[in-house]
């Protein structure tokens, strides 16, 4: 059987003494689990590795950890793809608690500290509105398709673990809480739609506090791309209710999408007075661009003085050719006047299969 | 080799050295740049965060451009774009009904989006279609004693399985392979495949230029010369607003950023200047001092 070396970093905080690595080298089959790897050092060699585990079958979401520096299960991931995935000269297994929590003993982390209080804030439950139905609620069967990928999560802590804008701000809702808010917005049986939305764009640790890095999706075990669902939450917020919130999350957004509409390219040296002073040519006008303007001092002057900037250049939009133009607001006027925005969700409709009809040909022909 | 150029409208605005540098950079590598200059920004996420439908037909018709032209693929400068548009790519070419709803909305201007464009960032071309031996034999002056952090830009490292990055394709090595084959030193620091923090610029200040500071920090403490990216969003944060990092990290940087094609462009004999490297708000000291002190020892 093949051997594995799993480099496990150990850590009591009680003890007062300081993390350190230790090595476990087992021999399981590659297809056998990181966690089994883990629980078997655990059983045959040192019975005080603390991993924390249940149903060893990606349901329960117990066992997140690090691998090779990223969150994932530890019971969804082979041993053989993670000795691929490893990044040490050695072949070792480098396994560590998931980031972002605080660690309460080796490959456990406080959940509760971090996790579970962000799943608090957002209000996880439904909250309906006006007297419950005589019978059961009725919910249009697309309405609930729509959410099925926020449910999905079963809430391993794998996306809050390797967010990038919680790393550098610990108040962001982060992720998986901001994909659980989806579950109750998309729901139809929900009340207070306006009111999740209003609370959680004008919180500035909220879903504009997503610095769209992608790892939360590439994290997550389950395919619940919790990014996703804060763009959803996003375009809820900016465009079904029009939420004009203090974090200039939506005029940033409205700025960058009339400012192509208007010349076909980005326009950056107006996209920023107008994210903070509002979606017209008078934005940067505004007090708020203003203050903006003045804070940003240090960098536009080197930008101008290193000639990175010219002045012309940022009073005149570089566009693209006058047809194109058109094509571009012709784009714009039809996607926009449709009563509702359509969305492909390949979570739910899959992947057409490639091929389908010449597979069916050659059947064909090699019966004939 | 022909390709449909994709410049993106950073590189045309806030960092006209990058467009500048990939212009002079591609004759020397014997790349025919068809710049799709009737295409339009690829929406940056922000317009997707806006309206899916839209920003998927933008890049349709940026696509259907490029497949107009007689280049091989079509190649961007921009992490951002590439990551965009492969979001945009996948959804089109994951379902025809879905395709056939866009190219509708194209039909009109005589566009129509096929299949399956092949849309890759610089640093893939330099690596999978030039090739790193290739390259090799390419370099006059080789970044010997350069010490470079590799610096690509969440769009184009995630997700792995839409960028097409694994085990036949490492896609997020590629950096760090270009930099040893260009004769350089690689950093190897925490920061790499991390944020920038730009896309929050406008909305968390603070947390954004905590991002770019934290990793312009741990690039200088592991010793770097410069860091250079493919991604001209990340070059903005890292570079344009470096002074205001300074003020939020409380600590001094001054860590030049080059864009992929300069440091190439270093590598293939070109000068500094000529490469717009006097263009950056951090001014490239370092690497320039580098370059003339090789020059000088040639």
């Amino acid at each position: 059987m093949p051997e594995f070396t799993l480099k496990i970093r150990r850590f009591l905080p009680e003890s007062g003494e300081a993390a350190y690595w230790q090595d476990y080298t087992v021999d399981l089959e590659g297809h056998r689990s990181v966690l089994e790897g883990i629980l078997t050092a655990k059983a045959d060699q040192d019975g005080t590795i603390g991993i924390r585990c249940s149903c060893r079958a990606a349901i329960c979401g117990s066992c997140g950890v690090r691998i090779n520096g990223r969150a994932a299960l530890a019971c969804k991931t082979h041993l053989e793809e993670a000795l691929e995935g490893s990044e040490s000269e050695d072949g070792e297994i480098v396994v560590e608690p998931m980031g972002n929590m605080p660690v309460i003993k080796d490959l456990i982390v406080d959940m509760d500290a971090v996790h579970w209080k962000k799943i608090q804030r957002v209000t996880p439950w439904l909250l309906p509105e006006g007297d419950p139905p005589e019978r059961e609620y009725v919910v249009p069967h697309e309405a609930m398709v729509d959410v099925t990928q926020s449910m999905a999560c079963i809430q391993c802590g794998a996306c809050v673990s390797d967010c990038l804008s919680m790393e550098v701000d610990p108040d962001f809702i982060g992720p998986a809480a901001l994909a659980k808010a989806y579950r109750f917005v998309g729901d139809p049986r929900d009340g207070q739609h306006s009111e999740r939305l209003n609370d959680l764009a004008e919180d500035p640790a909220g879903i504009y506090d997503c610095t769209h890095c992608f790892n939360c999706i590439e994290a997550c075990p389950k395919g619940v791309a919790p990014m996703n669902q804060i763009m959803r939450l996003r375009r809820a917020a900016g465009d079904d209710y029009e939420i004009n919130d203090r974090n200039n999350g939506n005029r940033h957004e409205r700025a960058f999408t009339s400012l192509i509409r208007d010349n076909g390219l980005l326009w950056e040296a107006e996209l920023l007075p107008r994210s903070y002073g509002g979606d017209s040519f008078f934005g940067k006008f505004a007090p708020a661009a203003g203050l903006e303007l003045v804070d940003s001092l240090p960098s536009i002057t080197r930008a101008v003085l290193r000639r990175k900037v010219t002045p012309m250049g940022a009073l005149k939009p570089h566009k693209i050719p006058k047809e194109d133009l058109a094509q571009v607001q012709q784009i714009y006027e039809k996607i926009e006047s449709q009563d509702d925005r359509f969305e492909l969700n390949l979570y739910i409709v899959g992947e057409e299969v490639e091929g389908d009809t010449e597979v069916a040909v050659e059947t064909e022909g090699s019966s004939a | 080799m022909r390709v449909a150029y994709w410049p993106g409208c950073v590189s045309r605005g806030f960092t006209p050295e990058l467009h500048g540098s990939m212009a002079k950079v591609a004759p020397l590598l014997d790349i025919e740049l068809v710049e799709l200059n009737r295409g339009n920004c690829c929406g940056a996420g922000v317009i997707a965060e806006h309206n899916q439908e839209l920003a998927d037909t933008l890049n349709a018709r940026t696509f259907a451009l490029a497949q107009q032209t007689d280049g091989v693929m079509m190649m961007n400068i921009c992490s951002t774009c590439q990551g965009s548009q492969s979001e945009c790519q996948q959804r089109l070419d994951a379902n025809s009904e879905y395709r056939n709803r866009i190219n509708d909305t194209l039909r009109s201007d005589g566009l129509r989006y096929e299949k399956g464009v092949v849309n890759k960032n610089f640093l893939w071309v330099l690596v999978e279609d030039i090739g790193l031996d290739q390259l090799k034999t390419m370099v006059k002056r080789p970044l010997q004693d350069l010490k470079v952090g590799p610096f690509y830009g969440c769009y184009i490292v995630r997700p792995r399985d839409r960028l097409g990055i694994g085990s036949d394709a490492p896609r997020d090595r590629y950096l760090q392979q270009l930099i040893e084959a260009l004769g350089g030193t690689v950093i190897d620091y925490a920061g790499a495949y991390k944020c920038c923090g730009f896309p929050i610029i406008t909305m968390n200040k603070d947390a954004s230029l905590k991002q770019a500071g934290t990793h312009l920090g741990d690039a200088l403490d592991a010793d770097a010369d410069c860091l250079v990216t493919p991604c001209p969003l990340c070059h903005l944060n890292l570079d344009l607003q470096q002074p205001l990092a300074e003020r939020v990290v409380g600590r001094d940087l001054g860590l030049p950023v080059l864009h992929l094609p300069q440091l190439v462009g270093l590598a293939l004999g070109l000068d500094p200047k000529e490469l717009g490297m006097a263009r950056h708000v951090v001014k490239p000291t370092s690497v320039i001092d580098w370059s003339e002190s090789v020059v000088a020892s040639v």
